[in-house]
């Protein structure tokens, strides 16, 4: 095996570490957007939730020891930031993107004042699992060392597809986010099940920030999320609004990101930010090519469409 | 005259109560909410020194802000502000380090200020021609358009348009002190400033007073309706996003021939997304821009103060503006609402039919 063919199958395993660990706050971001957009909402700040996740999972497990009671604190604010934001936008008139947008800010900001404390101790990070042990090759071991959210984010990807097929709840999300007036028609609490929608999917994008904080990069500072609360959404775009899609979307954008720090370890440094805007360049490009201003996206819940 | 009571009214009113809750959150943080008042004031207003760093960070907001306020009107939320001040401020860098020595400053300024403007323009103007007619929603491809345009910035200003001599901060060569944009007088406040203002001004003259910006409130209004009346309904919409894009790309020009001196990262310094919330704040008014940046700015500018004085951490600013931008925009759902805040029509000028408020869970 020469050097270039080790330095090529090393870029392919660092990019597939990369997309699992980069993809991971990605993942849960995603699904819990595409659960909040499937009732018929858009939460644009997610990026709130997922930095105060982080922030929160970060503090109690460095207070409580236990990183899982961190998550748990991350959910919990996730879906509180989330109910403020259901409430608001069931009034009448209030714009859903604008208050996504005001809530980042309000979440960020108190993350970053209550987060000033714990910049510098270190508090006990999530397990992982090595799936790479069968393996001789350290490059591909170090991949294959997989957070236990991840896998529980490819779990939950499949069980919220079926969750939307097949359950009277998902049937329920469905229907309100496909249409107001026959969810009404159909005796359903139309504010209620987008509250539900919302708390949850800011509780996964919770979950997701204390990924962040807890396995990698795992340290709690104000520069933690590069916009992965913010991407949210057009990833769920670039996903269909379909959970498993989620998954492939969110590894490839983590994939992408990884690129270029992959290629810089091999020396080449040429274009590193330009891999860097990769990401948000494909999504772009997918969005050009699959909207139209006739027809509405596949996928799409019914509510969005602004065209008749 | 009393339509406006509304309409200043209940944002004062959103205020008010956003600052309340800032004092309760302040008090739950052991600190004393009168004290801490007592000091954003004097941060940002309190001194002619307060006043100097409240107006120079306010004139960017003014101008990111109209980047979302004129795509507004046409109905479109634009976030795409930041995007548009990185790619304006490059591209002026770009030409006044090209025209630096060539041409007398005052008209590499001018050139400066037009491509800033036309780069800026074209960035947003691009998410608003995708939306009319590619249907791309315009948040999303703007916020996009934003990484992109920070990765561009990046790529050059550390590659191939390095100036070798700038190590901690890489940055594109100068564009010559000849051409920077000076203070006003005696004070450390630049004429950036002054475009700030001129340009709110001009542009709220064109919304309010013009057939442009009365069709682009139609278009904003009623999309269906504008078409039925035959207004050009995909020119007024891209042409709310060029100007508004225009504003930013001069922004980021200001930043560049005022405060820098040269195009490096310091561009994406978050005034395009501040901006956004002065939108809101002053309800996308070109006009109501102008005192809403300079509020904005100085609470900016009382950062320090509170660093300094009370030990707050500096995202202490970061949770009021979070507060202030989410009551403004809960307050939305009060229009109509409070009897007293209502226009007093003669009987005989009541409307025979009256479209009812359609509650949201009501079919229609």
């Amino acid at each position: 095996m020469n050097g270039e063919e080790v330095g090529l199958i090393g870029i392919l395993f660092a990019v597939l570490g990369g997309a699992i660990r980069v993809g991971t706050p990605f993942l849960f971001v995603s699904l819990g957007e595409c659960l909040t957009e499937r009732s018929g909402r858009i939460n644009l700040g997610l990026e709130g939730n997922l930095v105060m996740g982080a922030m929160l999972a970060y503090g109690i497990s460095y207070i409580s020891g236990s990183p899982w009671l961190g998550v748990l604190a991350a959910a919990g604010a996730g879906s509180l930031l989330g109910l403020v934001h259901a409430l608001l936008c069931q009034q009448p008139r209030v714009n859903d993107i604008a208050v996504g947008i005001a809530l980042m800010l309000f979440g960020t900001g108190l993350a970053f004042f209550w987060g000033k404390p714990f910049i510098q101790p270190t508090a006990p990070h999530l397990p992982a699992i090595s799936l790479g042990g069968w393996s001789d090759m350290p490059a591909l071991r170090a991949a294959l060392e997989i957070n236990v959210l991840f896998i529980i984010g490819i779990i939950l990807a499949p069980a919220l597809a079926w969750f939307f097929r097949t359950s009277r709840w998902g049937l329920n999300v469905r229907c309100v986010g496909e249409s107001t007036e026959a969810a009404l028609a159909m005796g359903l609490k139309v504010n209620r099940v987008r509250l539900l929608s919302t708390m949850v999917g800011g509780a996964l994008a919770g979950v997701g920030g204390s990924f962040l904080s807890l396995y990698y990069p795992g340290s709690w500072n104000e520069g933690l999320s590069s916009g992965q609360g913010l991407m949210a959404v057009a990833l769920v775009i670039f996903a269909r609004w379909d959970p498993v899609k989620c998954v492939y979307a969110s590894l490839l954008f983590g994939g992408a990101a990884a690129l270029g720090p992959a290629l810089q370890s091999v020396g080449v440094t040429w274009g590193y930010y330009l891999f860097n805007a990769a990401p948000y360049v494909l999504t772009l490009a997918i969005m050009i090519a699959t909207s139209s201003a006739k027809r509405r996206l596949p996928g799409m819940p019914g509510v969005f469409s602004n065209v008749k | 005259m009393m339509r406006h009571l509304e309409t200043i009214a209940i944002p004062v009113g959103a205020v008010a109560v956003s600052l309340v809750l800032f004092g309760v959150f302040i008090t739950i943080a052991g600190a004393n909410p009168l004290e801490v008042f007592a000091s954003i004031y004097r941060g940002a207003f309190g001194s002619w020194f307060a006043w100097q760093d409240t107006l120079v960070r306010a004139a960017p907001l003014m101008l990111t802000a109209l980047c979302t306020a004129l795509p507004a009107r046409a109905g479109l939320i634009v976030i795409g502000g930041e995007g548009a001040v990185v790619v304006g401020g490059f591209c002026a860098a770009l030409v006044g380090i090209v025209l630096n020595g060539v041409l007398p400053p005052l008209l590499v300024i001018s050139s400066m200020v037009l491509v800033g403007a036309l780069a800026g323009g074209i960035w947003v103007g691009a998410a608003g021609a995708l939306r009319h007619y590619r249907g791309v929603n315009e948040t999303i491809s703007s916020l996009l358009l934003n990484y992109i345009a920070i990765a561009l910035l990046n790529f050059f200003v550390v590659g191939v348009l390095k100036d070798p001599a700038t190590l901690n901060k890489p940055s594109t060569f100068p564009i010559g002190d000849a051409n920077m944009i000076g203070a006003i007088g005696e004070s450390s406040i630049h004429w950036g400033l002054g475009y700030g203002i001129i340009v709110c001004v001009a542009l709220w003259f064109l919304m309010r007073r013009t057939t442009f910006g009365f069709g682009v409130d139609v278009v904003g209004g009623n999309v269906r309706a504008a078409q039925l009346t035959g207004l050009p309904v995909g020119r007024l919409i891209v042409s709310a996003c060029v100007l508004g894009g225009a504003a930013a790309g001069i922004a980021g020009m200001i930043e560049v021939a005022a405060v820098h001196g040269r195009a490096n990262t310091s561009l994406n310094a978050g005034y395009g997304y501040a901006g956004i919330l002065v939108a809101f704040l002053a309800r996308h008014n070109p006009i109501a821009i102008i005192p809403v940046a300079i509020l904005l700015g100085g609470i900016r500018a009382s950062s320090g103060v509170l660093q300094r004085a009370h030990d707050l951490p500096d995202a202490t600013t970061l949770v009021l503006q979070g507060l202030i931008f989410v009551l403004i925009l809960a307050s939305e759902a009060l229009y109509g609402r409070i009897p007293w805040l209502q226009p007093k029509a003669p009987p005989k000028e009541q409307p025979v039919m009256q479209a009812k408020e359609q509650p949201k869970e009501q079919p229609a």
